[in-house]
């Protein structure tokens, strides 16, 4: 990766036009799939909006982070394009036609504008590790807002919303994505620090070597949160990619695969305690096994959405042709299986294949990084992206419970894509400083 | 630290490997069954998305799509519905399809290189999808007089044209309204079928095809047959016994209402027919033999899948008998069992000296535009192992003199029509399960119908009661 910043620039910016060049390819087939008309003003704006954002975006990270990897952020474009006409496409499929896509586009802007803030703001990734407790403190608070009386709000069983619209500002989030990012600040910065001490191993118990036992602190705070969002929050996704990202670091941290067995334990105790206290994990258990026996009701999502894939195929039915909006919620938790039913098998592997580009570029910067809570940060901003697709994918697709979490940059949803541009903003910092540290020493 | 990272990417890795193995199982593997599911509506919709075909009788729609403002665009509707629920079937998104709405799906869809062809043009001018047409063979007529002649009794009504096969009227009673299960709302189906598979008249039984009855002494025509065939005459006499025990029992076969049939000391072949006498038929069976019989009856369709555009029943006789078994069935009980529809091609094949031609309800099938896409299933009844001819036609002449014979002097007297050659035979057979007895007629006007009539559980014989109504299904399509 020591690319130079203007064959970076370079690199991006072709890789740009493809990246916006696809989903205004999907746009077109998806008109001539429905209507027959090739353009419609609507759509015209929200290209407008991708290719601009696109073109601020890259020339913002050119600007301020040079040396940034030139993938990562054509990638998230793409998605957020596809994302775009996916969401227009439900929208069209529902009677009467709803809108979603223009709120989609707005949040896209924000969200592109965020990502510019976070660059502004961040020159450095050390500038936000210094605060970790700060954050960590703030990402607790973030995590406790929905929980609040007046703006917490329920939503679909899930505590997970935060609505100011009865205090007077009709602004609603979900705290939730943003915390995500916070958690992993928060352990790049503390790990940092005490990795020395978590690693040193003075118990052992059979093979395995463990740390003493007040160093088991954090491992058990991680997985205790986790599963206090999980009975709290009614949210079973946040709460196992909460969980994920804890041990994940701590492993990268402390090589000790020792947390990892025992934060798995502990989590898995409590999850079965959770599965037996708790009718709502019972309930998503029960679905993931067999949706069939209830398809009428509870397993009617998850049946839809294997309709939805199986009809669609190998080369599914083509955009705009298929019926994605038989799936309860199909703009948010399962906007994977609208692309499977009328992308195809081969569409729904292209995505999944830019994830895994996404994620493997992701831990090479955690490679790249140049010091500890660089690759840390890196590291721990990528799992969050890989597992978020992964507990989505997966329980769209039954391989894992399903439980309602957005697809990264593609679903419909403010929140989720406003954190996702902070995340990628963020990885493109790191990976900034790094080449620029590596190109400062040679 | 890297060697972790490198480590969790790895891990990763798989767990993507994993999401696209299991995509791959669950989008082709499993595909096929996805889409096969019934709770699947895709593909309901796609079939709904098409303008079904219309069946016609006589220019007029007795099945028809209409355009809904649910999401199954087209929804079936049957204008006669009871007169023809039969013989359409219905077509529901819940329950299925029957009857022609089965048998003939692909044409009332449009078959696929048909609708390949039409979609390329139709997707020019902008249009939907079009099935093809179905033109029925049936007269309006007929088939009114067939559901008027029954009235509320249950039975069924069969009358088919003997030199063609053209199916005349088919109708059973109790019948339905295939408009409840055609409905778009779901739940309301579900009610009427259950109302309809739980109503202890059987209403969704075609009594014309699907059931199998004893023929009583309609059965006789067969052992005449058999007896011609085997070159006995019309005029050859038997003794004109009271009662008959075959050997190998001790169960006597006497006549109805007992005695001799006529106060001769014989009887012909003829006469036997025409009052119908048990003790000389089951005579005469037994002294054929079983397989003489039996060969008779198979040339004559039994134990034979009738070839048909709607699924009949198959009418049965054992393939050997021992002679009280063979006696009782030569009077149409025991062991034999008959449609009203064979019974209607028995009578039609008599009539068109021997030779079955296969029964079509389908006259043609159009594409939208007109264009002949498939002509009617007719023709001689063609199978492996049997002639074309059932009997021969000396049989069938003798038979047909001798079937006139009933009607003008026998027990048919209540099909009589003046200046018409009507020929037919009677039958009232009992069933152990039923307190009643099951009438028979099956006979033809001339060469221009043959009809069959069964009346299951009624008070009464097949000259009272089935023949009256034969005989006014033979009027209505005579007066044409």
């Amino acid at each position: 990766m020591d690319l130079t910043a203007a064959s970076s620039a370079s690199a991006e910016r072709r890789l740009l036009v493809g990246a916006v060049l696809l989903p205004a390819a999907a746009f077109g087939l998806l008109h001539l799939g429905r209507d027959v008309t090739l353009l419609g003003r609507d759509t015209l704006v929200r290209m407008g909006v991708l290719l601009a954002g696109a073109i601020v975006l890259h020339l913002v990270v050119r600007r301020l982070a040079p040396r940034a990897d030139p993938v990562l952020l054509p990638l998230a474009v793409l998605l957020n394009g596809l994302g775009l006409v996916m969401v227009h496409r439900i929208d069209l499929g529902r009677t009467p036609p709803t809108s979603l896509a223009t709120s989609q586009a707005t949040w896209t802007i924000v969200g592109i504008v965020v990502a510019v803030a976070t660059l502004v703001v961040v020159r450095s990734h050390r500038d936000l590790t210094r605060y970790h407790y700060t954050i960590g403190f703030v990402t607790l608070v973030l995590l406790l807002l929905p929980l609040l009386p007046v703006i917490g709000q329920r939503i679909n069983g899930a505590q997970l919303w935060v609505d100011f619209s009865r205090l007077g500002v009709p602004v609603g989030f979900q705290p939730g994505e943003l915390a995500k990012i916070g958690l992993v600040i928060f352990l790049a910065g503390y790990l940092e620090r005490k990795r020395a001490l978590l690693s040193v191993a003075t118990n052992r118990i059979g093979p395995l070597m463990l740390p003493e036992t007040r160093h088991l602190g954090p491992v058990l705070l991680a997985s205790g949160l986790s599963l206090a969002i999980v009975v709290f929050q009614r949210d079973l996704g946040s709460g196992l990619l909460f969980f994920g990202v804890s041990v994940t670091m701590l492993y990268i941290a402390t090589g000790r695969i020792a947390y990892v067995l025992i934060g798995s334990m502990t989590f898995l105790l409590g999850a079965v305690l959770a599965w037996w206290q708790f009718g709502h994990v019972r309930d998503r258990v029960a679905i993931w096994l067999d949706p069939w026996s209830s398809i009428n009701d509870a397993g009617w999502q998850l049946a839809q959405a294997s309709f939805a894939l199986g009809t669609g195929g190998l080369t599914g039915t083509g955009l705009g042709l298929g019926r994605p909006t038989d799936i309860p919620f199909v703009e948010t938790d399962a906007i994977f299986a609208a692309i499977g039913e009328e992308l195809g098998l081969l569409g729904a592997t292209a995505l999944i294949v830019v994830y895994v580009l996404m994620v493997a570029r992701g831990y090479r910067i955690a490679l790249n990084a140049t010091d500890q809570v660089g690759s840390l940060l890196a590291a721990g901003l990528t799992t969050v992206l890989g597992l978020q697709v992964f507990v989505i994918i997966g329980g769209v697709t039954r391989l894992v419970p399903f439980t309602g979490i957005t697809l990264p940059f593609v679903s419909y949803g403010g929140s989720s894509l406003v954190a996702n541009y902070i995340l990628l903003a963020l990885l493109l910092r790191v990976s900034d400083d790094a080449n620029t540290e590596r190109g400062a020493r040679t | 630290m890297n060697g972790q990272i490198r480590r969790v990417a790895l891990v990763m890795m798989v767990v993507f490997a994993a999401l696209l193995v299991n995509l791959n199982i669950l989008q082709l593997v499993r595909g096929p069954d996805l889409v096969d599911n019934p709770a699947n509506r895709r593909v309901l919709v796609a079939q709904y998305g098409i303008e079904r075909g219309p069946m016609l009788v006589d220019d007029a729609e007795v099945a028809r799509s209409v355009e809904t403002d649910d999401d199954l665009e087209y929804q079936r509707e049957y204008p006669e519905p009871e007169l023809y629920a039969h013989v359409t079937g219905y077509d529901s998104f819940v329950q299925g399809r029957t009857g022609l709405e089965e048998t003939y799906n692909d044409a009332l869809m449009g078959a696929p290189s048909e609708m390949l062809a039409q979609n390329l043009t139709e997707l020019l001018i902008g249009r939907d999808a079009r099935g093809n047409t179905l033109r029925l063979t049936v007269d309006p007529r007929v088939q009114e007089a067939a559901r008027t002649a029954l009235a509320d009794r249950t039975g069924a009504v069969v009358a088919i044209e003997p030199g063609t096969g053209r199916v005349l009227a088919a109708y059973a009673n109790p019948t339905y309204d295939p408009n409840r299960l055609s409905s778009h709302d779901g739940g309301a189906v579900q009610d009427a079928w259950e109302e309809l598979r739980l109503d202890p008249d059987l209403p969704l039984l075609d009594r014309s095809t699907r059931v199998l009855y004893p023929p009583g002494s309609v059965f006789k025509i067969v052992v005449a047959a058999a007896a011609l065939e085997q070159g006995l005459q019309p005029e050859t006499a038997f003794d004109n016994i009271e009662s008959y025990t075959p050997p190998g029992t001790e169960r006597a076969i006497t006549n109805s209402g007992g005695g001799t049939c006529t106060d001769d000391e014989t009887i012909t072949l003829a006469r036997a027919l025409a009052v119908s006498c048990n003790t000389v038929f089951a005579k005469l069976a037994v002294d054929l033999g079983d397989d003489v019989v039996i060969d008779t009856a198979q040339r004559l369709g039994f134990n034979r899948a009738i070839p048909y555009d709607l699924p009949v029943a198959s009418s049965a006789i054992p393939t050997e008998m021992a002679d009280p078994a063979l006696a009782q069935s030569a009077i149409g009980q025991r062991d034999v069992r008959m449609t009203a529809f064979h019974a209607a091609m028995t009578a039609a094949t008599i009539a068109n000296a021997g030779r079955a031609q296969r029964p079509f309800v389908v006259a043609d099938v159009r594409s939208p535009s007109g264009r002949l896409v498939q002509g009617p299933a007719d023709g001689v009844w063609r199978e492996a192992g049997f002639s074309e001819q059932a009997i021969s036609a000396r049989t069938a002449s003798q038979l047909r003199d001798m079937m006139i014979g009933v009607v003008d002097q026998g027990t048919g007297g209540p099909a009589q029509i003046g200046g018409s050659e009507v020929g037919g035979k009677t039958g009232t057979a009992d069933d152990p399960n039923l307190e009643g007895s099951i009438a028979w007629f099956a006979g033809f006007a001339g060469n221009d119908i043959a009809v069959a009539v069964v009346l299951p559980d009624v008070e009464g014989g097949g000259g009272s009661l089935a023949a009256p109504v034969a005989r006014e299904v033979m009027l209505a399509w005579l007066e044409q």
